[in-house]
């Protein structure tokens, strides 16, 4: 008996926790119809296409391949990035630059995000600081494959 | 004679869109709701035009497409049955709508015009019957399907809402002891007079026990969160399995018709029906004293209003009960029906008896 009446007590009071949530969002919403300003606000869902949530500055998003002062891709083709990488998906394709300073350059630098699994290895790896995944792309979606190898050096 | 017939159709027709309508709107009411309570904002994406209106053309969107979809039976179903099942739940629980009065009768051109489709004197167990047979649809349903995720369904629907039309019965027994009628406008009639000069004479007053149990019991008839076991939709998926498109768009639908029709009959029966407290014919007249008057029109207009609130707010309440508990193990579903709800059920009616016998 004692034990019946504890379980009515906290099933009357679940229902009032969802009813107070209940209330006091449709509070705020109501202010926010009539154009009133909260600092809380009724949902925490965020709209997303046209509302978007501010990404951590250590996101890892697409990668891009840096330039030097003179337009030039700072990589050096010294493919320590493709060693690294466990899902082999950088390649890199060396060339011989003019310029005896730098020696190689990268003629062709490919992503291929069906393989990439954002762990940004590369860029730990990389000697030049030449790629970073700070670009806060993060809507990368295709409707084929091919549309998800991205050429970074472009 | 011809004007009579036209009187019926046209009440028949404004009942079942109204009701329709509101089933309707439950389904966005019940997503939006249940959005609100858990911090969300919930559908509101549909829109015509660009306008959205807070989403209120999803339904709307979810019609089309339960329209557009291929009507799919199983090679293995029954195809009469599977057919029959969703149309029978979805006719006993609408046509019962019926009998539930909407308003006080009106005078319109010397004409006694009752806001009510058919004014039966056995109102009460005409529910209780087409409530019974809705069962039918569930039965059918489990059995065309030929599948053993539906036919456990269905066998648990039917066990769980036969056990609960005992708690159901018991439970409006006592309102019958107390407003000695089965006709529903005169059930709503009584409930106009007032107890001790100031509290309306609603049957929550009179039979605080047999509301408890009628709408507990009411919620197991609905089969929805907290009482769900013929559909338990994490588990198996129930009667619904074999079903897709506009079948089991119907069978959703009574669904939402039956919580509808479960505010309507807890409206009607314990909080008054259309009475508006204090409310006569000539308007107002208050216990503390004093008079408002109001034109009969607006009377009429009031009374309508009342009813449709209280329903919303019953509609309300079971929207936040089906979001606010988990289910029921069927064991215990079965003890809270049996060992609970039957027995205060009869307590309910020793109590109302000797309360009546000692007056």
């Amino acid at each position: 008996m004692m034990k019946s009446w504890r379980v009515l007590k906290e099933l009357l009071r679940g229902g009032a926790i969802t009813a107070r949530h209940f209330f006091v969002n449709m509070a705020f919403h109501t202010l926010k119809l009539f154009g009133v300003r909260t600092k809380r606000k009724g949902a925490v869902t965020i709209q997303y296409p046209e509302e978007r949530k501010e990404l951590s500055p250590r996101h890892r998003s697409l990668h891009r391949v840096l330039s030097r002062e003179d337009g030039k891709p700072r990589c050096v083709a010294c493919m320590l990035c493709v060693t690294v990488c466990p899902s082999e998906c950088l390649s890199v394709e060396a060339a011989e630059d003019d310029d005896p300073e730098v020696q190689k350059y990268a003629a062709r630098f490919v992503v291929d995000l069906n393989r990439c699994c954002f762990c940004g290895f590369c860029v730990e790896a990389c000697p030049v600081d030449a790629i970073r995944m700070d670009t806060g792309e993060i809507r990368l979606a295709a409707t084929a494959r091919a549309g998800l190898t991205i050429p970074l050096d472009k | 004679m011809l004007v009579d017939v036209l009187i019926v159709l046209v009440q028949v027709v404004l009942t079942l869109t109204w009701t329709l309508l509101l089933a309707l709107f439950l389904t966005w009411v019940e997503r939006k709701q249940s959005a609100v309570m858990q911090d969300r904002i919930g559908a509101n994406r549909a829109s015509i035009f660009g306008l959205r209106l807070f989403g209120l053309f999803q339904p709307f969107a979810d019609a089309i497409k339960m329209l557009f979809k291929e009507d799919f039976v199983p090679s293995f179903s029954q195809r009469f049955l599977h057919w029959l099942a969703p149309t029978m739940s979805f006719f006993f629980t609408a046509v019962t709508m019926v009998a539930v009065p909407f308003g006080d009768a009106v005078r319109l051109f010397g004409r006694r015009i009752p806001l009510q489709v058919v004014d039966l004197n056995a109102a009460l167990l005409f529910v209780l019957a087409m409530l019974s047979l809705g069962i039918y649809g569930i039965l059918i349903s489990g059995w065309a399907s030929s599948n053993r995720f539906a036919l456990i369904g269905s066998l648990r629907g039917a066990a769980q809402l036969i056990s609960y039309e005992v708690a159901l019965g018991l439970s409006l027994v006592g309102l019958i002891m107390v407003f000695p009628s089965l006709r529903l406008s005169r059930i709503v009639e009584f409930q106009g007079a007032m107890l001790f000069g100031f509290l309306p004479k609603w049957g929550i007053f009179l039979q605080p026990l047999g509301f408890a149990v009628f709408f507990l019991a009411g919620l197991a008839e609905t089969k929805r969160v907290p009482f769900d076991m013929p559909e338990g939709e994490s588990e198996i998926i129930g009667f619904y399995t074999e079903y897709g498109g506009l079948k089991f768009g119907l069978f959703m639908f009574t669904d939402f018709l039956e919580v509808i029709l479960l505010s309507a009959l807890a409206t009607t029966l314990f909080f008054g029906g259309w009475q508006v407290p204090w409310l006569g014919a000539g308007g107002f007249v208050f216990p503390w004293g004093g008079n408002l008057k109001v034109a009969p029109w607006a009377v009429t207009v009031l009374q309508v209003l009342a009813f449709n609130l209280k329903v919303f707010f019953f509609c309300w309440l079971q929207v936040l009960i089906r979001w606010t508990y988990p289910r029921f193990r069927y064991d215990q579903l079965m003890d809270f029906g049996w060992k609970v709800l039957v027995p205060l059920g009869v307590v309910n009616i020793l109590a109302t008896g000797l309360i009546l016998a000692a007056r």
